[in-house]
């Protein structure tokens, strides 16, 4: 006697987590079975291996049919085919686009691309992770990347519009996106201690700060403008940031501004002997990041140059967080005292930025 | 004449990509109506089009708007080459041409496609405009409502019950026509489709001249099946109960105080003079079926059985003379009809008078593949004759009406086996004429009919049984007698009185049969079946006993026949009903009765069921009060000795009659175990594993003994299907295979419905059918309802003192009956002293109670059965024991607890896009009130697939084809403006592959009544302002966007 056909259709779609969550993870159905057979539903429920097998599979269909739906989470709601409470569908969709730490932090700042898919089978075996779910990781990703690429508007909204996703979600792949998109390099061996809500965190930052989107003028720019507002870096303002050289390129103007950061912090600052001998060197790092963001390959290199050139000399010298705060604090504040600086306004729109992301990268 | 269809075709959404060049669609939709069609403009390059068309208008008689689907397709236009095709939606107007139901159909269809399943949503809308004149109904039934439901549809109130109403009409089936040869598969399903959609349209237009000329305004319980009878054609057949049926419109059906339905139900349906809600000026004759004629040439009609619970009542002292004018008049009012028959199975209080048994016939025929058209009615000719023999059955049980009626067949290949069955009954007249007459009567009758255990008394003669039975007093009132068991179709009676809980009970059973042509085969077919029905019943009947019931309600026997095979399903709900006797225990004998080692290996068996029917009383809750020295697992007696015991316990019974109460109580059900097969039976009792803790499980509409349900429910259907290994199929082998696949199914239920607990899967419906030579295919369809554990405690609770009112008063009532008296008290509160009268009682009688068995003889069975009549004897002896009575009433749960629902609704389901749509094949949804029928709803389709593997295999195929089923039913009735379908049923389900191929095919046939319900909890808010009005645009927020 072998089964033929098996099948449960209910008027309200039966989801059980447990096994989506199985499903997601790639697991086969033989596979997802021992699992479950381990979690011990057997003696909880008196089931026979049959009867799991049976569910699992029935599932495993249903998810099937479903994950078609799923790639764009709106017919998920108007779909007639599967009657599903909305509670559930929001179930659905947010765990569907959820994605591994260990996933992301591969592919993030990597080209979307099919050339990445040859990867996936690398990724699955450093990180353990099943190469069917990489592939939906990083199918997601990829659809996420090409539905709000020629969007104009807020990428955080447009995301959450179109895929339905929670706050949180829709924020992270907004940063997966921005990432993506400028192809910011975060595989380097020393980036490695950085998780992707640090890079998520910069990145959202600087969606808010550095892009066409943020400065407010977007309504007006004609359509010509074919600059993404969320997702480049506003060139204008990176061509701008050349200016800044003269903090350090003027002699005057950087010992000025080192005489103003000392005597503010002198007494205050467990590691002042340090940081004032340092202070023309980290100077230095952070103003000339800025004038090389012109370059598309300096931007990419935009992490690597922060942590070499501002979070390692600090992290050997033993700076306290707090003592980086402090000093990235004065640091910017002083420059509003430097007469013969004239560009202010630049200075803050990048520092302000570039303040925040340094203190959440800093850390081991 | 006439009426003014008018449709406007709006927007189309998520249309597939017909344009690979653009990734886009050239949409225009077509309409069509007769013949006429109309179509929209073209939208170029869009999945999501705009048309926004004018009113398409036809003009058209009525009797084509009852007929003719509205055919709505939607095509990508191509300037070279032909239009494609993406899809259709039929729409069945007929809900519009009632007058208080849908007013509109508006809102978004599935397109559908038959190869290709849904393909996008298209929104239409639909409205009907009929001119008033006076000869409106000359050849169209416009306005004669139709019900799937069983029952009187909860909004309305019976005025008059008519009676059975049939038709069937016949037609060549598309598929085996000459043109299907150069067709496309497509044009081919398309052509069934819409003949089908045809031919129910005119069969309930037909339907609905018969009920006008009754004189009624509706058809509740209306079954419409078609038979796929292969080259000799298409039929589609369909009965029903005609009624006159009042609107109850008071506003205080609307109060949170009247929000039981069966509350609702309880007013008297006579409180209002009867009026005739319609005028039939009608009085041509019924069309005659069209089409090809099918003819047959051999026929086998097989010597029937009647199931019943035996028993005599007339004796009873005071009904007597009461009964027989009953009678009288209930004859009267049926006689003017041919069949006395009512597809009902729940009625208004105070209609059924008595039960009988079940009555059923089977007839064997062979389809013929010669046209004769000259012979036009044989399909007609043939269920008349199985009417008839149902009648008569009826008749034999003293019995002048059949409920619970319904027709099905099985078809393989040239032969068909045609069944009925029902539930043989004595009816209340007044509910079946014009009421007028019997004033007085009516006064009477309420005052003297007995209530609550009325049903259970038998309504033949005592003296004139039609087989021996066995009889008892009643156990509730004590002046009727009743038989110790009891079969029905139809469902509890809400007054009954029932102890515990019910629970599913199943008889399963395979014989293999030779391979054989046309007559031989039907002829094999027919010696078959007696047997099968002979074991199916003593299956059910061992299974009854084992869970320690008494009486089994909603049976229905499906007998499913096949190439190489025949296989026997039925399904009933095993009850405690308090009126009957307590049933014996199951004893089993062993041929050799010196042989040591056998009998330890008997007595282990012995026990084995002993400790079932304990643990199975305790999970039933099964706790009739009663004393007792009760032993199951007593010795068995002797073969000689037990014939001379039976004599003497005759005797005994005549002697003094008023120790029916203590004798026969132990009788035991004797199973004799002599060769393997009787073994394998015995063992097959004891594979049935009850229901996972918190899981119960019915096939009736409601579970016996659970009366506070939560509105959490899940309808589901589920298939399988199972190959056998052909090498050496053995009938054991079979049977096992058979029995394992239905349980595993329902094992598979309850761990996939493990979240709902507690709950009860309701309305569970098996079908079985027999696809290929080695394949089995089981389709379940039920629901589960969610139910409340803490609030079952409370509610029993309050029964319990309820029951004890009544048992007080009872004792009042019954002075003049001394042992009844003191049986009464001891149910209440069992005493001492009771007990010890009783047991001297029993004494009196002077046999030792475990001695009063009857037996079966496995072993000289087959040469016993020299003719069915005897086995029929041999049956009702095998079924007879008594106990002693109980008085404890757990009142029949209302549906919906009488408050007990005003805290618990569902939470909201906003911000949906997509209005929910609930479905049940129940005729009550828990928790709500059902505000408005909409009308029928019965769809057809067909899917096929020749990239079987590519999607999903078979399971994949079938999942997703059912699942696309159930979104089409719910966009009907959400287009219609309803939130729910009551009394849906999935009527069938025939699935076809060819995996080598790489080819399926399945044709689905569903159907229900589209309602409004509004939850009570809502009610209770608003019950100020227009229910259906709120209801209506809560449900149509969703609908109507994007």
């Amino acid at each position: 006697m072998t089964s033929e056909l098996d099948i449960f259709v209910g008027n309200t779609t039966l989801i059980d987590e447990d096994v989506y969550r199985l499903w997601l993870d790639g697991y086969s159905v033989t596979d997802a079975v021992a699992l479950r057979v381990r979690s011990g539903i057997l003696e909880q429920t008196g089931a026979t291996a049959a009867v799991l097998q049976s569910d699992t599979m029935d599932h495993y269909r249903t998810f099937h049919m479903l994950e078609r739906l799923l790639h764009a989470p709106p017919k998920l709601l108007h779909q007639l085919i599967f009657q599903i409470p909305p509670s559930r569908q929001a179930l659905l969709i947010e765990r569907y686009y959820a994605f591994d730490e260990a996933f992301v932090r591969e592919v993030l700042g990597k080209k979307l691309s099919k050339g990445t898919k040859k990867d996936l089978d690398d990724i699955s075996t450093k990180t353990g992770i099943t190469l069917k779910s990489c592939r939906r990781q990083f199918d997601n990703f990829k659809r996420v990347f090409k539905v709000v690429e020629e969007m104009r508007g807020s990428l955080v909204d447009n995301i959450q519009q179109h895929f339905l996703l929670s706050d949180r979600l829709a924020r992270d792949y907004a940063a997966i996106v921005f990432f993506a998109n400028n192809r910011f390099e975060t595989g380097k061996k020393k980036l490695q201690y950085l998780s992707f809500g640090d890079f998520a965190f910069c990145a959202e930052l600087m969606i808010q700060n550095w892009t066409l989107g943020a400065v407010g003028e977007a309504p007006t720019v004609p359509d010509s403008q074919m600059d993404d507002m969320d997702m480049d870096l506003d060139k204008e303002f990176l061509q701008d940031l050349k200016e800044l050289k003269v903090l350090v390129a003027d002699k005057d103007l950087l010992d000025l501004h080192k005489s103003l950061v000392c005597t503010a912090l002198r007494g205050k600052l467990g590691v002042f002997s340090e940081m004032e001998a340092n202070f023309k060197n980290l100077s230095r790092g952070l103003v000339n990041v800025a004038a090389k963001l012109t370059h598309n390959k300096d931007v990419r290199d935009l992490f690597v140059d922060l942590v070499e050139k501002f979070v390692e000399p600090c992290r050997s010298d033993h700076w306290p967080l707090s003592d980086v705060r402090f000093f990235l604090n004065q640091y910017s504040a002083s420059v509003h005292s430097l007469d013969g600086f004239r560009h202010q306004t630049l200075w803050d729109r990048y520092m302000g930025t570039l303040r925040g992301c340094l203190l959440r990268l800093y850390h081991d | 004449m006439p009426g003014k269809l008018k449709v406007k075709i709006v927007a189309g959404r998520h249309l597939p990509v017909m344009d690979r060049a653009s990734d886009l669609t050239d949409a225009f939709v077509e309409v069509k109506f007769g013949n006429t069609t109309f179509k929209t403009d073209v939208y170029l390059k869009s999945l999501n089009p705009q048309w926004n068309s004018e009113w398409f208008k036809f003009e058209v008689d009525d009797e084509d708007l009852q007929d003719e689907p509205l055919q709505i397709t939607v095509l990508d236009h191509d300037t070279y080459s032909a239009n494609d095709a993406i899809g259709k939606v039929y729409i069945d107007i007929d809900p519009l041409l009632y007058s208080e139901a849908a007013t509109v159909i508006s809102g978004w269809f599935p397109i559908y496609d038959t190869i290709h399943g849904i393909r996008g949503e298209i929104n239409v809308v639909v409205k009907v405009d009929l001119f008033n004149d006076l000869n409106r109904f000359r050849q169209s039934s416009c306005g004669v409502k139709f019900f799937c439901t069983t029952s009187i549809p909860k909004c309305y109130r019976a005025v008059i019950i008519h009676g059975f109403v049939e038709e069937l009409v016949v037609n060549e089936d598309p598929e085996y026509q000459w043109i299907d040869r150069i067709r496309t598969p497509r044009a081919s399903n398309e052509a069934r489709q819409r003949l089908i959609s045809l031919m129910s349209g005119e069969l309930q237009r037909k339907i609905g001249l018969k009920v006008l000329e009754m004189r009624g305004n509706a058809v509740v319980g209306y079954l419409q099946c078609f038979d796929l009878e292969g080259e000799s054609g298409l039929v589609v057949r369909a009965i029903g109960t005609a009624c006159t049926l009042d609107k109850l419109s008071s506003p205080a059906a609307f109060l949170p105080a009247c929000n039981s339905p069966s509350k609702e139900m309880k007013e008297s349906p006579l409180v209002h003079p009867p009026s005739h809600g319609c005028r039939s000026t009608h009085n041509s004759p019924i069309h005659t079926a069209t089409g090809s004629r099918l003819t047959q040439n051999f026929s086998v009609s097989v010597p029937t059985l009647i199931y019943t619970g035996m028993g005599s009542g007339s004796a009873g002292k005071e009904g007597g003379p009461f009964k027989a004018l009953l009678r009288q008049q209930t004859q009267s009012a049926l006689e003017q009809r041919e069949f006395p028959f009512f597809t009902l199975t729940a009625f208004p209080p105070g209609f059924l008078v008595h039960v009988g048994g079940v009555v059923s016939a089977r007839s064997v025929k062979l389809l013929d593949r010669i046209h004769n058209p000259d012979e036009p009615e044989t399909r007609d000719a043939w269920w008349a004759e199985i009417r008839q023999e149902i009648k008569s059955h009826a008749k034999a049980l003293g019995c002048h009406a059949v409920v619970g009626y319904s027709e099905s067949t099985s078809i393989c290949e040239e032969v068909c086996i045609l069944s009925a069955s029902g539930t043989a009954a004595v009816l209340n007249p007044r509910f079946l004429q014009d009421g007028t007459v019997e004033g007085c009567l009516e006064q009477r009758l309420e005052e003297n009919l007995p209530t609550r255990c009325g049903f259970c008394h038998i309504p033949y003669d005592e003296l004139n049984m039609p087989f021996p039975a066995h009889l008892t007093y009643c156990y509730n009132c004590r002046k009727q007698k009743v038989p110790d068991v009891l079969f029905t179709t139809i469902d509890l009676p809400t007054d009954a009185t029932v102890i515990g809980k019910g629970c599913l009970i199943q008889a399963r059973l395979c014989r293999l049969k030779k391979k054989a042509q046309a007559e031989a085969n039907a002829t094999a077919i027919s010696n078959l079946l007696p047997f099968m029905e002979y074991e199916v019943h003593t299956q059910l009947m061992n299974k009854l006993k084992l869970k320690g019931m008494n009486a089994l309600f909603g049976l229905r026997i499906q007998i499913t026949v096949g190439e190489n095979m025949l296989m026997g399903l039925a399904s009933a709900t095993g009850v405690y009903l308090a009126a009957l006797p307590t049933p014996g225990g199951i004893q089993i004998a062993g041929k050799t009765p010196n042989d040591g080692s056998y009998e330890q290996h008997i007595s282990h068996m012995q026990k084995k069921i002993n400790d079932t029917i304990a643990k199975n009383k305790e999970l039933y809750e099964i706790s009739p009060p009663e004393i007792s020295e009760e032993i199951i697992g007593s010795p068995i007696p002797e073969p000689r000795q037990r014939s001379r015991l039976l004599r003497s316990q005759s005797e005994s019974s005549d002697e003094v009659t008023e120790l029916d109460l203590s004798h026969g109580k132990k009788d035991a059900f004797v199973l004799e175990i002599d060769d393997t097969d009787a073994m394998e039976d015995v063992h097959s009792l004891l594979t049935d594993v009850p229901p996972p803790s918190g899981f119960y499980s019915c096939n009736t509409e409601i579970m016996p003994g659970i009366n506070n349900w939560t509105s959490e429910i899940q309808m589901f259907t589920s298939v399988r299907v199972i190959r056998l290994s052909s090498l050496n199929l053995t009938n054991q082998a079979l049977n096992k295979n058979f029995n394992d696949l239905c349980e595993n199914l329902l094992k598979s239920l309850y761990f996939k419905l493990r979240s709902m607990i507690p709950c009860c899967l309701c309305h569970v419906n098996f079908t079985v059918s027999l696809p290929e030579d080695e394949l089995i295919q089981v389709t379940v369809t039920a629901v589960a309802i969610t139910f409340d554990k803490n609030q079952a405690l409370q509610t029993t609770k309050t029964h319990v003192e309820k029951s004890l009112q009544r048992a007080s008063t009872d004792n009042e009532e019954l002075l003049q009956f001394p042992l009844e008296l003191c049986s009464d008290s001891l149910s209440s509160h069992p005493l001492p002293p009771a007990k010890e009268h009783l047991e001297s009682a029993s004494s009196n009688s002077g046999i030792p109670a475990a001695q009063r068995a009857t037996s079966v003889d496995y072993s000289s069975f087959a040469d016993r059965c020299s003719s069915w009549i005897e086995l029929i004897k041999l049956k009702a002896q095998t079924i007879r024991r008594g106990s002693i009575k109980t008085t404890v009433t757990v009142e029949k749960a209302s549906p919906v607890g009488d408050g007990n629902f005003r805290n618990r609704s569902a939470p909201p389901c906003a911000n949906s896009t997509v209005g929910v749509v609930k479905m049940t094949p129940l005729s009550f949804i828990p928790g709500a009130k059902i505000t408005k029928y909409l009308g029928i709803i019965n769809m057809f389709f067909i899917r096929e697939t020749t990239s079987l593997r590519e999607e999903g295999g078979v399971s994949g195929f079938l999942h997703a084809f059912i699942a696309e089923v159930f979104a089409m039913v719910r966009a009907h009735v959400a287009a219609l403006g309803g939130n729910a379908v009551v009394s849906y049923i999935m009527k069938q389900c025939v699935f076809m592959e060819n995996p080598n191929k790489n080819q399926a095919q399945c044709l689905i046939n569903v159907s229900g009544d589209a309602v409004v319900f509004v939850r009570e909890s809502d009610l209770e808010v608003v019950s100020t302002q227009q229910p259906t009005a709120n209801c209506q645009s809560s449900c149509t927020e969703g609908e109507v966007t994007t």
